[in-house]
């Protein structure tokens, strides 16, 4: 069955079944690789996307529940520039292997774009379902302050040159 | 022109993108070797230059890489850029930055104009990839060597192009010039860029491989201690990077496998036409009791895999005691075997004549590897060879336990290393590459696969339980006297290296060595000083040996976390009965030390432990504290270990919650000594990682079974870490107690590993100090912490 959607301000029409998990639609047919396997039930949170603003599991996400744009790791650079968190992800060093950091950045990014200024017990809380096996956890958290600072810096950056 | 396979585009830029070097097909060119051979690419190919013509006359053509060539390690370009390849994998620890770091001091080229291949077996020498924390300890030597030859080598070159001798020469940045001239200077790029150097090395073995050069001295390094950042991480965090999960080819297929719903459980039947009708059904393949079902699309064989009809047998008896009984069941059996004791001074008489005997005994369960992925392989069978991308971290044994699986010779049968999710161990028996390869073979296409979650949770190596009896002698003085240490481990199908008769698929078709290759039970370090010891290990074994779910394998440190919860546990057990501080109790037994001291490890010792304590501020009391009255108890404990010659001293503050039973660890310390530090920020990350790997083991992690099957198949039933439950604060100490710390000759030792030991025993005194509650089974989760503290009236 043919269905359409529109991932990181593409459309694709993809020839699939409307059970299938988006995951595999995603890395199957799109190409799209930064979200991954890592239990198929919602559990790990390797496969995330965002959805709405939402931190969504796309392993346990039929193709036919999706309404909306699917952003992936992919598409959060902006012309060319990693968005903040993929920066601080660099400069903290957070990876051990890397294979969950798919999920750590995009669950910190729906954080980021809800709270931009989340205190550490809010980063913990909303971090605490997007499991790592490395135990990056410090780094995570470290990286998501950082990557606040730097959005709230851009902001301020921003305002000044609209007033200049 | 001599083309052995067909590699896709995509797939040498994935290759290029996971050593972050130029695509093999510009290497290639650069070397001016692109009209050999697309397969044979790479340093690797420079070798076999040579040997193409041989090749022909060979099994096939992915021979050995020659490891006594200086071409097998090092490609110089034109432009003065240099890579590396070297025969290990990087688990996430990021030895590759490392490697980079000691062979560009060693050669003499900027770090960052060099780049590393690793594990990929036809292109990078045999070094075993990764394993045993090995990789800075071990397998840097010989890369230092040959650069350093190499460097030697280019400094003769470069000697007779100037027509100035070698000793009146300088080099850096791979830019030799005259001391005494500095306009007179060519690069190494222009000596020898694209080009061999047929340089012969000498050495019985890889790790002893060698050329004429002395290797450079801690004063002379530019990089090692540096902390360049890690150049795979960028592709990691933008979503660029292809790992092995990711690769793809054209004609592949997905497959999925059925397991055994029982442990042991026989294969009656298959009723195929419950799946054949099935969208994108290819085939059903089984042998014994092996099963996969294959599919045109991922999603479809899991589907398939789900709704086969496979009728099976229940075994006739239980293949293990149930997870609750596990620990009596292996007390009461009869071992496999058993170690001849250990036994220094006269432990009977010292206990006989003791004013105090202590005896303890310590549960450690079977615990998962758990990979983050479950495991996967990509093979190909294309022109009678074959090919697998995988994260094996032991490619190289993945290579030969394929080669002999499928009865081709080896030199057909390549295993290309891509990045994978750590596996602290599994991926040395990570199942699917053989699976993959076997399905290849079968259906002629290639076949991508891929376990599910609870396939990996249930069916993974696990590490070994251990059921350990101590028993403790002390003087009216409260020194130690004597010391029975006895364990049990349950290791006697231990598995590793992907061999064709022990890799679970061949398990499960009836493949099976004559005798297991038992693993074993471990000794504590024996560091401390007690006059009378006597030491007994054994292995004992379920009653179901062959294609069981609780196989064992190496996780993290294979022993090391479960003998030292136990003799770390019991160390703190003695001081409590000698009313001594733990630290200063532990102090007094390294200080009075009088025997072996090889690299200095006894002071390191001591310096470590004295570090751990100062920095976390160590109030000399002994334990337990005294327990308040509020809900929340606390306290803190300390332990420590080594590992080779690498040292961990830890200190865990725990808060317990006197009416849930729930522990958080709030504070950790690690002191960590392991002598020369390449790259002291990947070396922090791996401690810290390590550490919290370890609370994970301590707080959570047990693989739960009845008598017929695991149960515990996925993160609800076999639960990690958590963010929200990471300490408060955690402080990674790196010391180095050498009493010369800048000796010019100064070693690393391995990292991986180490900071696991100590920390499952660190916890558990913690929680005895908040709460003066022994807890001797790991892991302490909740229910288990409450029922002691209740039994205890706390």
């Amino acid at each position: 069955m043919s269905l359409t959607l529109k991932v990181n301000g593409t459309s694709h029409t993809v020839d699939a079944d409307p059970s299938t998990p988006l995951l595999y639609i995603l890395r199957n047919d799109i190409g799209l690789t930064g979200p991954r396997f890592g239990c198929g039930l919602g559990q790990c949170g390797a496969c995330t996307v965002i959805i709405n603003g939402a931190a969504m599991r796309s392993c346990v996400m039929p193709l036919s529940a999706v309404k909306s744009e699917v952003t992936t790791l992919e598409g959060i650079a902006k012309d060319g520039k990693l968005h903040p968190l993929q920066q601080t992800w660099i400069d903290e060093q957070v990876p051990q292997c890397g294979f969950c950091q798919n999920g750590q950045i995009m669950t910190a990014k729906a954080l980021l774009d809800k709270n931009p200024k989340p205190s550490d017990a809010q980063i913990r809380e909303a971090m605490n379902r997007t499991l790592c096996r490395c135990m990056t956890y410090y780094r995570v958290n470290a990286a998501i302050k950082r990557a606040a600072g730097m959005i709230a810096e851009d902001r301020s950056a921003g305002r000044k040159e609209v007033l200049a | 022109m001599r083309s052995f396979t067909n590699i896709p585009e995509q797939i040498e830029n994935a290759l290029a993108k996971v050593a972050g070097t130029p695509s093999r097909r510009t290497l290639l060119k650069s070397a001016g070797l692109f009209a050999i051979s697309v397969a044979a690419v790479g340093p690797g190919a420079l070798v076999r230059q040579a040997k193409a013509q041989a090749a022909a006359d060979t099994a096939g053509p992915y021979p050995d890489p020659d490891f006594r060539q200086v071409d097998s390690w090092i490609v110089i370009h034109e432009d003065n850029s240099a890579t590396f390849s070297v025969g290990k994998t990087d688990c996430g620890q990021g030895t590759g930055t490392s490697f980079r770091q000691i062979m560009s001091d060693e050669l003499d080229v900027a770090f960052e104009k060099t780049t590393c291949i690793m594990g990929s077996t036809d292109v990078t020498v045999d070094q075993g990839g990764s394993g045993g924390s090995t990789a800075m300890e071990r397998d840097s030597w010989p890369m230092r060597r040959v650069a350093a030859e190499g460097r030697r080598v280019l400094l003769e070159m470069g000697s007779a192009r100037l027509g100035v001798p070698v000793n009146q020469l300088s080099v850096s940045d791979g830019i030799i010039t005259v001391k005494n001239d500095p306009s007179k200077r060519v690069t190494y790029g222009e000596l020898i860029g694209g080009k061999r150097f047929n340089v012969t090395l000498t050495g019985n073995n890889i790790n002893a491989t060698t050329g004429k050069a002395r290797v450079k001295t801690l004063q002379e390094f530019k990089n090692i201690g540096q902390t360049p950042q890690r150049y795979d991480i960028p592709a990691k965090v933008d979503g660029s990077l292809k790992w092995a999960v990711d690769m793809k080819l054209a004609g592949m297929v997905h497959a999925r496998n059925v397991k055994p719903p029982l442990a042991g459980a026989k294969l009656l039947s298959i009723d195929e036409s419950s799946v054949r009708n099935l969208p994108g059904f290819v085939k059903v393949v089984s042998k014994g009791n092996y099963v996969a079902v294959v599919c045109e699309r991922e999603e479809q064989a899991i589907n398939a895999a789900k709704k086969l009809v496979v009728h099976w047998d229940r075994p006739a008896t239980p293949p293990f005691p149930s997870s609750e009984n596990l620990f009596s069941y292996m007390r009461e059996v009869m071992p496999k075997s058993s170690s001849k004791p250990v036994i220094v001074g006269n432990p009977e008489t010292a206990f006989k004549d003791a004013a105090m005997v202590i005896e303890a005994d310590y549960d450690i369960p079977y615990q998962g590897h758990t990979s983050f992925s479950p495991a996967h392989a990509l093979a190909d069978p294309s022109n009678g060879l074959m090919t697998i991308y995988s994260n094996d971290m032991k490619s190289y044994g993945m290579r030969r336990g394929v080669a002999e699986f499928l009865g081709m010779p080896r030199e057909k049968v390549r295993v290309v290393w891509m990045e994978g999710p750590q596996g602290f161990g599994r991926t040395a028996a990570e199942d699917a590459g053989a699976e993959a390869a076997y399905l290849a073979k079968e259906i002629g296409r290639p076949v991508r696969m891929q376990w599910m979650r609870s396939e990996e949770t249930a069916w993974d190596t696990k590490a070994p339980a251990f059921a350990v009896k101590i028993r403790g002698a002390l003087d009216s003085a409260g020194n130690v006297v004597a010391l029975d240490y006895d364990a049990r481990s349950a290791d006697y199908n231990h598995v590793g290296y992907n061999e064709a008769d022990t890799v679970l698929i061949a398990q499960l078709m009836g493949i099976r060595r004559e005798t297991p290759a038992a693993g074993s039970a471990s000794l504590p370090g024996e560091m401390y000083e007690i006059p009378n010891r006597r030491m007994g290990m054994h292995v004992v074994s379920l009653p179901m040996v062959w294609e069981t779910p609780l196989r064992t394998g190496n996780l993290r440190d294979p022993n090391g976390p479960q003998s030292t919860f136990a003799s770390e546990s019991f160390i703190d057990e003695m001081a409590v009965a000698a009313k001594a501080d733990p630290y200063e109790f532990r102090m007094k037994l390294l200080t009075s030390g009088t025997g072996d001291d090889a690299n200095f490890k006894r002071a390191r010792s001591i310096a470590a432990l004295k570090s751990a304590a100062e920095t976390y501020g160590w109030d000399r009391r002994p334990s337990p504290k005294g327990r308040g009255t509020g809900e929340i108890l606390t306290g803190r404990g300390i332990a420590y270990a080594f590992r080779g010659q690498t040292i961990a001293a830890e200190i865990a503050e725990v808060e317990v919650n006197r009416r849930t039973g729930h522990v958080w660890v709030k504070r950790l310390v690690c002191a960590h000594d392991c002598g020369l530090m390449i790259n002291p920020q990947s070396l922090r990350h791996t401690v810290e990682c390590a550490m919290l790997h370890s609370v994970s083991r301590a707080l959570h992690e047990e693989v739960q079974f009845d008598t017929e099957k695991v149960t515990s198949v996925d993160w609800n039933s076999h639960p990690t870490l958590t963010n929200a439950d990471t300490p408060e604060r955690l402080d990674v100490v790196l010391i180095n107690g050498d009493p010369n710390p800048n000796r010019p000759d100064l070693a690393p030792y391995g990292a991986g590993e180490t900071a696991c030991k100590p920390m499952l025993a660190a916890i558990a005194n913690a929680i005895h100090d908040a709460t003066g509650v022994r807890l001797r089974r790991v892991p302490f989760r909740a229910p288990r912490v409450l029922a002691a503290l209740k039994a205890a009236q706390v």
